[in-house]
């Protein structure tokens, strides 16, 4: 059976849902093989096999962690050389794209990236990718190379089925250059999912009034388990941190749900939400643009409707 | 230090964008163009290096460089109008449809041509979006990929930068040249002035062809492209969901519609 190489995105031991998805998707074409950079893969190993990996490279090598994004490339370009897999399978998250980039160039091999779907076809895999917004469906191939696909979180569910996972060391072949990490970050870690793998999205606009309404976007979405977007309005009058903007210049979500609470709907901020599977929309403005997608609207005042939903949801616990 | 800003012109976001019928290209003629919006933050930064540079007695240029067509041109005239020194447009026939990576090929051949201390783009373009030059070129040039910057320092011959990540962000830093990417908000781009728009008039612009370039026809343009468009269509218009005018009820049914759906 044909062997699909996917490359894991993990925090340390914990492997994040969107390679669950990749490995899930993985087994449509062939074997799944999980690239593992750096440490943690003997406790992401049960998790692998749960989805079904055949085996797991690593490659435990601190390059991973001091160097941006060309480790992990060097890395995916020396599997496809030695494994010579039929797919090449990363996250499309700003990172995982841009190791797709750059693995593209190092193997001169097509490159597709936010697919939505992907399925066989007669001449290798087609991606589905949903462009302008989302007013456009493309289907596309790789016809050169190794295809490596970036798949947006959310785009499969996860489904379970039993593999080994076996685990493979591999080191990285020869010396890691480029631009140096001296330092890393985190921000003030809430118990939120990610933004952009979250099931459900509870995002504010300009209706939330300032950074005091926006509080009432962190109630529901935490009533609901949900992660917290803002639209470009918000972020830009700074009523909330920038990283959590969903639009154009944002970041770009796909969840099962996603509630726009007093978010208009300009072009701009539907490109980032377009493919959510169910979208609910509370507005004052009964002429917004974002009823025209939603599969339930309230037209009224947030400050009301929002209230009486975080009781209801209380009630139903 | 020369620094060399890569601008995208692509389609306005409000406008109605299509793929041709034929090959699944972008339609360009049909619709306005104007500079891709994290492109103009990629100039500002350019701009705002240059002029500490010279602040602190070192020469510096800002180059703008576009791959498009006959039409880009508006998009580097008003680079220039916000004060970069002189463009350099890669303008071929031959071109049309590449994808990323034969993209990747044509820029890397032309800034080997004109060399650079810093190369400078936006980290992803609103038509194609896919975050995937800066990588690419840095790949193709051999030196560091500084990315995905919201801030950006340079130390005699270093760059320092803030990179965003998922959860926070790295501080990353290489030495020159280097490529960089920048992210929305990194600054506020400048609107040309009036002086910097008769002055953009007079800015040098060098047309370049594939020839000029040493770019090999077969490996750019829709012949050239590692990939390629098997079908598209519009998405059909989402099923109409229900819409209520609250009255003193929207927050219960927005719960019953939960409900119904299994979220709460």
């Amino acid at each position: 059976m044909a062997e699909i190489l996917v490359l894991a995105e993990h925090v340390g031991e914990d492997v994040k849902k969107v390679t669950l998805e990749l490995i899930t998707l993985a087994r449509r074409f062939g074997e799944p093989s999980v690239a593992w950079t750096g440490p943690g893969a003997e406790q992401g190993q049960a998790r692998c096999a749960e989805y079904g990996a055949a085996r797991m490279y690593v490659a435990d090598d601190t390059a991973f962690d001091d160097f941006v994004v060309a480790p992990a490339a060097a890395l995916l370009a020396q599997l496809v050389g030695e494994k010579s897999p039929a797919l090449v399978l990363l996250a499309g998250t700003a990172q995982g794209k841009e190791v797709a980039g750059r693995l593209a160039v190092k193997i001169d091999s097509g490159v597709l990236t936010d697919a939505v779907d992907l399925q066989p076809g007669d001449d290798g895999p087609v991606a589905e990718q949903s462009i302008f917004g989302g007013a456009t469906i493309v289907h596309s191939r790789v016809r050169r190379g190794t295809p490596i696909v970036a798949m947006r979180p959310n785009a499969v569910a996860p489904e379970p089925e039993a593999g080994a996972a076996e685990i493979s060391p591999v080191s990285l072949a020869g010396e890691a250059t480029g631009a140096r990490v001296t330092n890393r970050v985190v921000a003030e870690r809430s118990e939120r999912p990610d933004l952009t793998e979250a099931s459900i999205v509870v995002s504010g606009g300009r209706g939330t009034g300032g950074a005091e309404g926006f509080g009432i976007i962190e109630q529901l979405a935490d009533a609901l388990g949900a992660a917290v977007g803002a639209s470009r309005a918000v972020t830009d009058a700074g009523w909330y941190p920038h990283q959590f903007q969903v639009g154009q210049t944002g970041k770009t979500v796909s969840p099962q749900l996603y509630m726009a609470i007093g978010i208009s709907g300009a072009i701009q901020h539907r490109a980032g939400m377009q493919t959510s599977k169910t979208i609910i929309a509370v507005n004052k403005d009964p002429e917004a643009p974002i009823f025209e997608l939603a599969d339930f609207g309230v037209v009224g005042d947030l400050f009301k409707v929002v209230p009486q939903l975080l009781e209801e949801i209380g009630k139903r616990r | 230090m020369n620094i060399v800003v890569l601008v995208k012109q692509v389609p306005d976001t409000w406008a109605e964008r299509k793929l041709k019928d034929a090959d699944g290209t972008l339609d360009r003629a049909s619709v306005d163009g104007l500079i891709n919006e994290l492109d103009e933050y990629a100039i500002e930064e350019g701009l705002q290096i240059a002029e500490a540079q010279r602040e602190a007695g070192a020469d510096a240029e800002v180059t703008i460089m576009t791959m498009g067509p006959e039409k880009a041109a508006e998009s580097i005239r008003k680079a220039l109008s916000m004060g970069a020194d002189k463009a350099v447009h890669l303008l071929d026939d031959g071109l049309a449809g590449s994808d990323a990576l034969s993209t990747s090929y044509a820029l890397a051949q032309v800034l080997s041509q004109t060399g650079f201390d810093l190369v400078i783009c936006g980290s992803e373009s609103t038509d194609a979006r896919m975050g995937v030059m800066a990588a690419m070129l840095a790949e193709r040039l051999g030196v560091p990929q500084v990315s995905l910057a919201s801030k950006v320092a340079i130390d005699g011959s270093s760059v320092r930068i803030r990179r965003v990540s998922e959860d926070g962000y790295f501080e990353v830093e290489s030495t020159l040249p280097a490529v960089i990417s920048v992210v929305e908000k990194i600054n506020e781009p400048r609107y040309p002035s009036f002086k910097g728009i008769m002055a953009a008039k007079k800015k040098p612009v060098q047309t370049m062809s594939l020839a000029d370039a040493g770019i090999d026809p077969a490996l750019v343009g829709l012949g050239g492209a590692a990939t390629e468009v098997v079908d598209h269509t519009q998405r059909p218009p989402r099923q109409a969901g229900t819409v209520v005018k609250d009255e003193g009820d929207g927050g219960v049914k927005v719960a019953e519609f939960l409900a119904a759906q299994k979220f709460i």
